[in-house]
């Protein structure tokens, strides 16, 4: 195994606080995810791939920016692994990492509107980048 | 009965409507609602990592603040509510979150989570009562046909939120009640609305509130009603079929304060 696959592991566990061996792979998260036609790859998916270390694959995962971090998946998971935590640590280290921010400030003024609420923002910073 | 109120970012502006009714209902059901002079924004997201405790910090000084006051902390916007009591939680049971925290800060007194974090609808519902609440209404909401729109926040995740039942909840409904309005229970009132995910991808969110809002219709939903003023936001902007307005509004009207639109 690759030993800074397995730095990047132990990153997240320490994040997520949550065993993924736990997961039974029973895909309630998945199917309770809201967001589940815009991504390319499922809660479930990525709970699997952070215990088997797939962080080639994890570096390019386009759906962690569609979670809305709506607790859906976390709510129902039978076996307390909290999906949401995995995705919202897979996040963070890919905005840790050098040049890994999906939003920067200049994008912000072509994004909202007259209407929209400061917290939309606040939110969107605090999730696309450190 | 006095509480300290945190009302955060987007009371002050967009959401002023939300504010401003609440202030004045509570002030006319007995509830004083004192604002702190200088709160901090509390970063509108729990941060979820273990690690991450700066952008806690803001949200432990609102805590111990009220703390320092011995009062309850009461708070009206369902993203401040979920920062404000989760993180009041990591500053009670996880010791990590509660000595980095407080090494940081270094507050007169150390903090561990004594504060009780209650949102508005958890003071009408256990400090004021629904029964005190429906003898104060003059003017009551008969004959409208509202659907509460939880969202996610106020209610996810339950263990931690303690406000109601997270698939089946009731609160608004039974506010609803006491105000003389009709509510209507329809299946999607607390899926998400697609929150911050609007200023990643537009079209994702307008597809989330076309199917909240074809569902409330569906279940004959005349209005809906909030907490939140992102879920308000993206139910009018990017759907628009119903009109929105926050619970409060709702309570202003019956109570006599405001006129209905």
């Amino acid at each position: 195994m690759n030993d800074t696959y397995l730095e990047y592991q132990a990153e997240i566990l320490r994040m997520t606080d949550r065993d993924p061996k736990r997961c039974m792979i029973c895909g309630k998260c998945t199917a309770s995810c809201p967001a589940f036609s815009e991504m390319d790859f499922h809660p479930h998916q990525i709970v699997g791939m952070v215990e088997r270390c797939e962080f080639d694959v994890l570096e390019t995962v386009e759906g962690l920016w569609h979670c809305m971090s709506c607790m859906a998946c976390s709510e129902r998971c039978p076996r307390d692994v909290q999906p949401a935590r995995f995705m919202d640590a897979v996040r963070q280290w890919r905005i840790r990492k050098q040049g890994g921010e999906h939003l920067h400030p200049q994008q912000v003024p072509e994004k909202i509107d007259e209407a929209t609420p400061q917290q939309a923002i606040a939110a969107a910073f605090r999730k696309y980048r450190k | 009965m006095t509480f300290r109120y945190y009302p955060g970012c987007t009371l002050k502006t967009k959401a002023r409507k939300l504010d401003e009714t609440a202030r004045r209902c509570a002030a006319a059901l007995g509830a004083e609602l004192v604002e702190p002079a200088d709160w901090q924004c509390c970063g509108a997201v729990y941060p979820m990592a273990k690690d991450e405790i700066a952008p806690k910090l803001s949200a432990v000084r609102a805590l111990a603040d009220a703390k320092a006051q011995g009062q309850e902390l009461v708070t009206l916007c369902a993203a401040c509510h979920n920062v404000l009591k989760r993180t009041n939680l990591d500053m009670a049971n996880d010791e990590h979150t509660r000595d980095a925290a407080n090494r940081y800060l270094q507050l007169p007194e150390a903090y561990s989570g004594e504060t009780t974090v209650l949102h508005y609808l958890e003071l009408l519902r256990d400090r004021i009562g629904w029964d005190a609440i429906r003898a104060k209404v003059t003017h009551p909401l008969t004959g409208r046909k509202i659907g509460a729109y939880y969202g996610c926040l106020l209610l996810r995740p339950a263990r931690e939120m303690q406000m109601d039942d997270a698939e089946n909840p009731t609160i608004i409904e039974d506010f609803l009640r006491a105000i003389g309005a009709e509510p209507v229970v329809y299946a999607m009132r607390n899926e998400c609305c697609g929150a911050y995910v609007t200023m990643e991808d537009r079209a994702a969110a307008k597809a989330r509130v076309e199917a909240i809002l074809q569902n409330a219709q569906a279940c004959g939903c005349e209005e809906l009603t909030t907490a939140c003023p992102l879920c308000l936001y993206n139910l009018r902007e990017n759907g628009g079929a119903l009109k929105v307005t926050y619970f409060t509004e709702l309570l202003a009207q019956a109570l006599g304060l405001e006129a209905a639109e």
